[in-house]
């Protein structure tokens, strides 16, 4: 399967990320062919087009656009609203921040349009605050384009207009959450709201709000200018288009490949050379660590939403991260597990207590003062938390446990009962091979 | 301390909104940008500037970990220790670093340059193992450069980031940015790293891309 750069066909230029750079790569030719457009009609095209949101869940991009109530009655006479999900902190996943890095541009032009398209005239990008010079870029691209008339009053002549504010967060994985995100950006603590409402009736300020990550706005001006079927001509039946898969850790050539949907481990791998020389993979996620891990059983298996679904895991973000068998997986559990019980924010007990309680017994079992019955209370735990609550971070905690386990039980049971961890970890750094620099 | 300055710049946050109260982050990076920390004193200014009780102010602080609740040094160092860094080399780091500076977690060093925190991750795995100093990205290190990178900014002279500015700003500058100040910085350092470019450079030398914009459609292929 070739690969597709869209989204990074510009990287490779120094000044990509200016708006020159963006201009020269065609950049800003969509928007003032969507202004001629109806709205409604823009709708039909991303829903035609097929694109899927790219933060993870895969939920119709255009259906999302479709659900903002119109008219001048109830809610739908309220302000719309369209915020970006820029708050990339799923362990693993590294797509959203180079790209924004090198093409802020495109994320801004996909925003005027989504904007006009479910009718807002004003959009938030909340991006995590943890990534400095990505939010200067996107500073720098906003009023650029505010200069150009891309954004700001009465966009070229069309009577739409709307302002664009660039909103850094504070450190929170559970912002990313939609309505964690949307509390967040109301000022208060970042912790996930009942539903239903939904964020498109009752979003941001309880207006209609649509949330759509960074590549799924970024996708639509090529949309607009290739068309429903172009883009839909990349991928596979249920999951169309290209997008970025991000490859790391023990492999030869990390980084970001873009591809149509449906491309396997195994062709990513052989392009960038393959796993680090003398090893084999051992694990890996397909989307991030809230996915559960899969092995070189299922290198074959296309990466899109429906086939890795078909294996027990889901795509999510499609952060590919490889790991070989210097590895221990128990380690790499529990980190995860660490990582799951700081960030809950602490709203559901399920999640709240659940997390904690899986880290000492994981830290227990890394130590070899572990037995038997606690692999199961371990998963048991993971039973408990599964499904009661308000979002997905809980069932993302279990994940790693569940199919850690599942692949690797004899791993789990030979640090018990004294024996502890098997592994080196120095092995598997970066600097073990070269011998250097410790 | 907190001046009418710093005042009249948190109401320019407050009036990027269509609600106040979503100007509170951003103005938190604000009093970070001044006093280093989230200070008593800067939680009584938002508190007064959105009509809200200083401990509303306080319980949105302290749900956030990039607000500190004691100065951070200049140069405030995060090692990423999630789970693929940790592995790739991020744990012998940390480890490195806390014997060089004989600080731990959330601890700063005595002269006030240095704090130090393990992070999660922060988005560069294709850049592993990742430290941040300040927020901006350094890419690829191993405990001797790291050990390098802290001490050439304990004498004042640190390098530039990897993917950043040409120079590396203080913790108090960059709040700045993250407060929503442009700090005119954004066209300095590279547009992409090696990894990122990994496979857009494989495409170009397999001459492989995505499928033309039907000429109807567009005039402007990328082909």
């Amino acid at each position: 399967m070739p690969l597709t750069p869209v989204l990074s066909r510009s990287w490779g230029d120094a000044d990509s990320f200016t708006l020159d750079g963006y201009v020269r790569h065609g950049g800003y030719t969509a928007l003032p062919k969507a202004l001629q457009m109806e709205p409604d009609a823009l709708i039909q095209l991303v829903k035609d087009s097929g694109l899927r949101g790219r933060g993870g869940a895969g939920f119709p991009t255009g259906m999302k656009w479709g659900f903002i109530p119109q008219g001048t009655e109830g809610q739908a006479a309220k302000p719309h609203y369209l915020v970006v999900n820029a708050d990339e902190s799923e362990p693993g996943t590294c797509k959203d921040t180079p790209f924004l890095m090198a093409n802020p541009h495109e994320l801004v032009e996909g925003v005027a349009i989504a904007c006009y398209a479910i009718r807002a005239s004003f959009a938030v990008i909340y991006v995590r605050g943890e990534i400095v010079h990505v939010i200067r870029r996107l500073q720098q691209a906003v009023a650029d384009a505010y200069a150009a008339g891309h954004l700001g009053q009465d966009i070229a002549g069309s009577g739409f207009s709307l302002d664009v504010v660039v909103h850094a967060g504070s450190g929170a994985y559970i912002c990313g959450e939609e309505t964690a995100l949307l509390d967040s950006l109301e000022g208060y603590r970042g912790q996930p709201r009942l539903r239903p409402p939904f964020p498109a009736t009752h979003g941001l300020y309880a207006s209609p709000t649509v949330v759509n990550n960074v590549e799924s706005i970024a996708s639509v001006p090529s949309i607009v200018n290739g068309g429903a079927e172009w883009f839909s001509s990349m991928g596979t039946e249920k999951s169309k288009g290209y997008t970025l898969y991000s490859l790391s850790g023990h492999v030869k050539r990390p980084g970001q490949y873009e591809a149509p949907l449906g491309i396997t481990l195994r062709e990513l791998l052989e392009l960038g050379g393959g796993m680090r020389e003398g090893h084999e993979l051992k694990f890996w996620t397909p989307g991030g660590s809230s996915t559960p891990l899969l092995t070189a059983e299922h290198l074959d298996v296309p990466l899109d939403y429906e086939g890795v679904a078909s294996v027990g895991s889901m795509l999510g973000t499609k952060a590919l991260q490889c790991f070989d068998e210097t590895t221990c997986v128990v380690r790499a559990v529990l980190r995860w597990t660490e990582f799951y019980a700081h960030e809950s924010c602490g709203k559901c007990t399920p999640c709240r207590e659940g997390t904690y309680w899986m880290v000492q017994i994981l830290k227990r079992l890394e130590a070899g003062n572990a037995t038997e019955d606690d692999i199961a209370t371990l998963l048991d735990t993971c039973d408990n938390i599964f499904g009661r609550s308000f979002c997905a971070l809980g069932d993302g905690a279990t994940s790693p446990i569940v199919s850690g386990v599942q692949h690797f039980r004899d791993e789990f049971v030979a640090h018990l009962d004294g024996r502890g961890c098997p592994f080196d970890p120095h092995a598997s750094t970066v600097f073990a091979a070269a011998g250097a620099a410790r | 301390m907190l001046t009418d300055k710093t005042r009249a710049e948190a109401r320019e946050i407050i009036a990027r909104y269509p609600q106040p109260r979503s100007a509170l982050l951003p103005m938190l990076h604000l009093v970070q940008s001044e006093e280093g920390y989230v200070s008593p004193e800067g939680i009584a200014l938002c508190a007064e500037e959105l009509g809200l009780t200083k401990a509303e102010v306080g319980a949105v602080a302290t749900f956030y970990t990039m607000y500190r609740r004691r100065p951070a040094g200049d140069y405030h160092v995060g090692v990423c220790t999630n789970t693929l860094c940790a592995v790739l080399g991020g744990d012998a780091i940390m480890d490195s670093v806390k014997e060089h500076l004989g600080i731990g977690h959330n601890e700063t060093t005595e002269d006030g340059k240095i704090s130090l925190e393990h992070i999660e991750c922060n988005a560069a795995c294709d850049y592993a193992p990742v430290v941040m100093v300040n927020w901006e990205f350094y890419d690829d290190q191993t405990p001797s450069s790291v050990r390098e990178l802290i001490d050439a900014a304990r004498a004042g002279n640190p390098p530039p980031p990897t993917r950043g500015p040409s120079k590396l700003c203080t913790f108090k500058q960059v709040s700045r940015v993250l407060a929503g100040f442009n700090d005119g910085l954004a066209n300095e350092g590279v547009q992409a790293g090696p990894a990122t470019l990994a496979g857009f450079q494989i495409a170009q030398e397999r001459g492989e891309s995505a499928p033309p914009f039907p000429q109807q459609q567009s005039e402007q292929s990328e082909a």
